[in-house]
């Protein structure tokens, strides 16, 4: 069994200028220790679906079906109670721009100690150790200053390590890890997903990896789940992926992905803009108005799942 | 403004009035007093200084709508013949500190420098005061008259003025438009003058309106205490005053209406404001 | 932490400057004759004389700066006219009741504004929402003089439940013995629970009067903190973090949205200081506020000048612990300021 199962996820928000269907009929699936990249352009759902599996959605938020599972947990049907056991202890999650995701007016090791205190029997003497222990093993240099550090006063690479052991204080099954190096230099980068890549595999842990950046996919992930305006297209091992995509916005997707052999006339950019999601009358297909191989049936007959090859899916009617 | 603009602002005024009906109900009271402001002394049914002992001290009827006071003179008359000395208070002390604040702001904000500081440690000054306790002082200081209660409710509104129009101008000094103005040959005052006040205005507009109901507050906060207004002239802080005395024995009239009308004149100042901010909030600033 | 304290207070310094430079103006530098002020409306053209020399009015502007800086550094104020008396002293003595006035109308204000802030913003569009934000509208508009007569009406004469409004104590009773000359404190330091009941209730109303006015202020701004801190990043994390709620609550968020409330505060000292003066009418509450209305219409002016220095010089004081109280909780200023 999987460790994370979301089943046929549909998910709206309710806002003023209407109802924005973000994501819709959402199959995904996380076994342990395994890293699965999520990618997709901004506004694809991506982040969404990771605030759902963890249920720290938006009160405006309606899940209308499907289901989430995590290590045999309903996590829809869970009190409020059980999910606060979870979060921080069994699921963790680290965000982009992680000098704005820390407290401004706490030091970095308190914020460490307030996640110990409430998942963890840590006796109030230890915490402080175990809080400085968790910043060197995110490889902080002279993590016991760093304890005492406000946020402001560290760099943004410091600030994603502290959030880094934020997360993993309680030793996590599955992290979650939401754009985590944008906004970082391209070293800095490098760095954090080396960290984040050895730690997952000294502790066995599942990783999600949410980013717009396929390059950065390609080279941490396992797996690959692509998505395009609250649909999964396509999901299959990295290297298939890359080798063989099989939904035309995936190969647009690699194709507009700068690599150092591609020149600069070589890129191509993918027509048109995500649709609105606030319509009411979107396509089944919502890559319609993009696409090139577009059929009759793909507007109004429901999106297929194509099982192409072992982990392999598609979800078109017309497939490269 | 072109006639395309001027009609959608229109339009959102109407779309604002009608999605907001009590910004639309101030609208109707602050029209309401102007009109009690203008015309008052017609109105009123008494002579608001005459008084008539016999007839002092007498509650609400038929003949004295709101009573009569110790003096026997009716209250209603010197309510309706307030509201000039009120509002002509409020607008003359709000016009005046909005005219030199925001001069003195502009310029500061445009030259910045000596200026700027200069002008930043008058604000300040004022600022470090109390503000009804530096009118207090001012106008104890200069003599009790209506003139007087002006200039400190002027004064002491100043470093708002100065602030938010030096803000302004700033955010606008170097924008595209003061630069080609410049270029075409305009002086800086000119350029200060044409160019860039008009785009300060609206915002100062919701500010504006609730300095107004600001300013008849610190009036008849003064006169309540004694200061600025004197006796027999109708003004409401006084009114209240010397109605204080006898809410306690029980003549509620004479303490009660004036203090009605003055909370129903700075809470319409105060919607007025409120609403002007919607209307003036979805424009894009130019 | 010693370090932004001697910035703060080199901040202060001019504004001190100021006020002093600003209340001599208003006393020597202002249209009319300041002997005649000082000397009062029944002196004699000798006796005008006589006080003109005293305060060194017939010298050069500079010169008599000077002395009136003297004169200040000895703690001179000059002498009431109609008592007599030091003006320093009076305030001295008197300034207790002001300011037990002032803080429990602020403490009322804290009170019922910021927990409804709170609950404004954390339950948007619901009707403690609603109710926030027609109470911020509509107590700014209230008259503090008026709502005081108001409320002793109703509750005094109407209702009976409040004592009568004449003062600090009951005509009955004897205040407490003067160890802070705030009757609340001092009546439990005597351990005279009845006293300082009676001293309470006679509070009641005066606070609850001065408070409303700052009510709104404050609460409009914190229900627009909490609600600008609660849709921060890192609430989310520390939900993420399956912190509890409570203490998501409190440690994270309301901490973050006390900075542009103790900001506020610097308004709101503004408005109670000024509005001191009015509740004070009303109630007469002995305080300074009684004392300069008393010298108003005696036309004693050397107790109004003593008057506007002192709150001057308090609300310098009082902005000073607030720029301090700022410093502590938020630990990015200086470093950045």
């Amino acid at each position: 069994m999987s460790l994370l199962e979301i089943r046929d996820l549909s998910l709206e928000f309710r806002t003023r200028s209407g109802t924005v269907h973000a994501l819709e009929h959402i199959d995904l699936a996380v076994d342990r220790g395994e890293t699965v990249g999520i990618v997709g352009e901004s506004g694809s759902g991506k982040s969404v679906l990771s605030y759902a599996a963890m249920r720290i959605l938006d009160p405006a938020a309606r899940i209308t079906r499907g289901a989430i599972n995590f290590a045999g947990l309903d996590v829809l049907a869970a009190s409020e109670h059980d999910m606060q056991q979870l979060r921080g202890r069994e699921m963790a999650m680290i965000f982009q721009s992680p000098r704005t995701a820390l407290n401004p007016i706490r030091r970095a090791g308190r914020q460490i100690e307030d996640v110990l205190r409430v998942h963890t029997t840590t006796l109030r003497a230890a915490l402080k150790e175990k809080a400085i222990e968790a910043l060197a093993r995110v490889r902080i240099p002279d993590p016991e200053r760093r304890y005492s550090a406000y946020p402001f006063e560290l760099s943004g690479g410091q600030c994603q390590r502290v959030m880094i052991a934020l997360a993993l204080a309680c030793n996590p099954q599955l992290l979650i890890a939401d754009e985590p190096t944008t906004g970082l230099d391209v070293t800095t980068q490098a760095a954090i997903m080396e960290l984040v890549r050895d730690l997952a595999r000294a502790r066995s842990m599942a990783t999600i990896l949410i980013t717009h950046d396929l390059a950065l996919a390609s080279e941490y992930c396992d797996r690959i789940v692509v998505m395009h305006a609250g649909h999964v297209v396509e999901e299959a091992p990295t290297a298939t992926l890359f080798r063989r995509p099989r939904h035309p916005y995936t190969a647009q997707l690699i194709a507009s992905t700068p690599t150092p052999e591609k020149t600069i006339a070589s890129l191509s950019s993918i027509p048109g803009n995500l649709p609105d999601l606030r319509r009411t009358d979107l396509p089944s297909c919502r890559f319609l108005a993009r696409c090139e191989r577009s059929l009759a049936s793909c507007g109004t007959q429901p999106l297929p799942s194509v099982s192409l090859a072992a982990a392999h899916r598609v979800h078109c009617f017309h497939p490269l | 403004m072109n006639a395309a603009s001027a009609n959608s602002t229109l339009r959102h005024i109407r779309y604002v009035a009608t999605e907001n009906p009590v910004t639309l109900a101030a609208f109707a009271l602050f029209t309401g007093f102007v009109l009690l402001a203008l015309f008052g002394p017609w109105i009123a049914p008494y002579d608001p200084l005459a008084s008539n002992t016999a007839q002092s001290l007498k509650p609400p009827s038929a003949q004295h709508w709101f009573g009569t006071d110790s003096l026997g003179r009716d209250i209603l008359s010197r309510i309706i013949v307030a509201a000039r000395l009120d509002f002509g208070i409020a607008v003359s002390a709000v016009a005046a500190s909005f005219a030199i604040g925001a001069a003195l702001g502009s310029l500061a904000g445009f030259y910045g420098g000596w200026a700027d500081r200069i002008i930043g440690r008058i604000a300040d000054t004022i600022m470090a005061f109390p503000l009804f306790v530096l009118a207090m002082g001012i106008v104890a200081a200069l003599g009790n008259t209506v003139f007087n209660i002006i200039l400190a409710t002027a004064i002491i509104n100043l470093p708002f003025y100065i602030r938010v129009a030096r803000a302004e101008v700033n955010v606008r000094r170097n924008a595209g438009y003061v630069e080609a103005a410049r270029l075409a040959g305009n002086s800086d005052l000119r350029t200060l003058a044409v160019h860039v006040f008009p785009n300060v205005l609206p915002p100062m507009m919701v500010q504006i309106s609730l300095n107004m109901g600001w300013a008849i507050l610190n009036a008849a906060g003064l006169s309540f205490i004694g200061l600025g207004v004197r006796p027999p002239q109708a003004e409401w802080g006084i009114m209240v005053a010397e109605g204080a005395t006898y809410i306690i024995s029980g003549e509620w009239w004479i303490a009660l209406f004036p203090g009605a009308v003055l909370m129903l004149a700075v809470f319409t100042f105060n919607l007025l404001g409120d609403g002007l901010r919607d209307i003036m909030d979805p424009r894009t600033r130019t | 932490m010693t370090r932004m304290i001697l910035q703060r207070l080199a901040g202060a310094l001019p504004n001190i400057v100021g006020v002093v430079i600003v209340t001599f103006l208003l006393t020597r530098a202002l249209p009319g004759d300041p002997a005649a002020y000082f000397a009062g409306p029944s002196a004699t053209q000798e006796a005008i004389e006589q006080v003109r020399v005293q305060l060194g009015l017939d010298k050069s502007l500079a010169l008599q700066f000077g002395l009136y800086l003297k004169d200040l550094a000895r703690g001179d104020l000059g002498n009431s006219l109609s008592t007599g008396q030091p003006v320093l002293a009076e305030i001295r003595a008197r300034l207790p009741a002001s300011l037990e006035l002032t803080l429990c109308g602020l403490v009322f204000a804290l009170a019922i504004a910021v927990p409804l802030g709170v609950l404004a913003a954390t339950r948007p569009g619901s009707w403690v929402d609603h109710l926030c934000r027609v109470l911020a509208t509509a107590g700014v508009s209230l008259p503090t003089f008026f709502t005081g007569l108001l409320l002793a009406y109703v509750f005094y004469f109407l209702l009976g439940i409040a004592p009568s409004p004449l003062g600090r104590v009951d005509v009955a009773y004897s205040p407490p013995a003067t160890v802070t000359g705030l009757y609340l404190v001092d009546s439990l330091l005597a351990g005279d629970l009845e006293l300082f009941w009676m001293c309470a209730k006679q509070l009641a109303l005066p606070s609850i009067t001065l408070g409303l006015f700052v009510m709104a202020p404050l609460m409009r701004m914190t229900r627009a903190s909490m609600l600008g801190v609660l849709s921060a990043d890192f609430i989310r994390t520390a939900r993420a973090s399956g912190l509890p709620r409570l203490q998501v609550l409190y440690a994270y968020a309301f901490r973050n949205a006390l900075l542009p409330i103790v900001t506020t505060l610097g308004m709101v000292f503004s408005f109670l200081l000024g509005s001191n003066v009015l509740v004070e009418k009303v109630f007469a509450w002995p305080g300074i506020g009684s004392y300069v209305i008393e010298a108003l219409v005696a036309s004693d002016y050397a107790p109004v000048q003593g008057f506007v220095l002192t709150m001057a010089l308090l609300y310098v004081a009082l902005n000073l612990v607030i720029d301090i109280l700022y410093g502590v909780i938020d630990p990015r200023v200086g470093v950045q300021g």
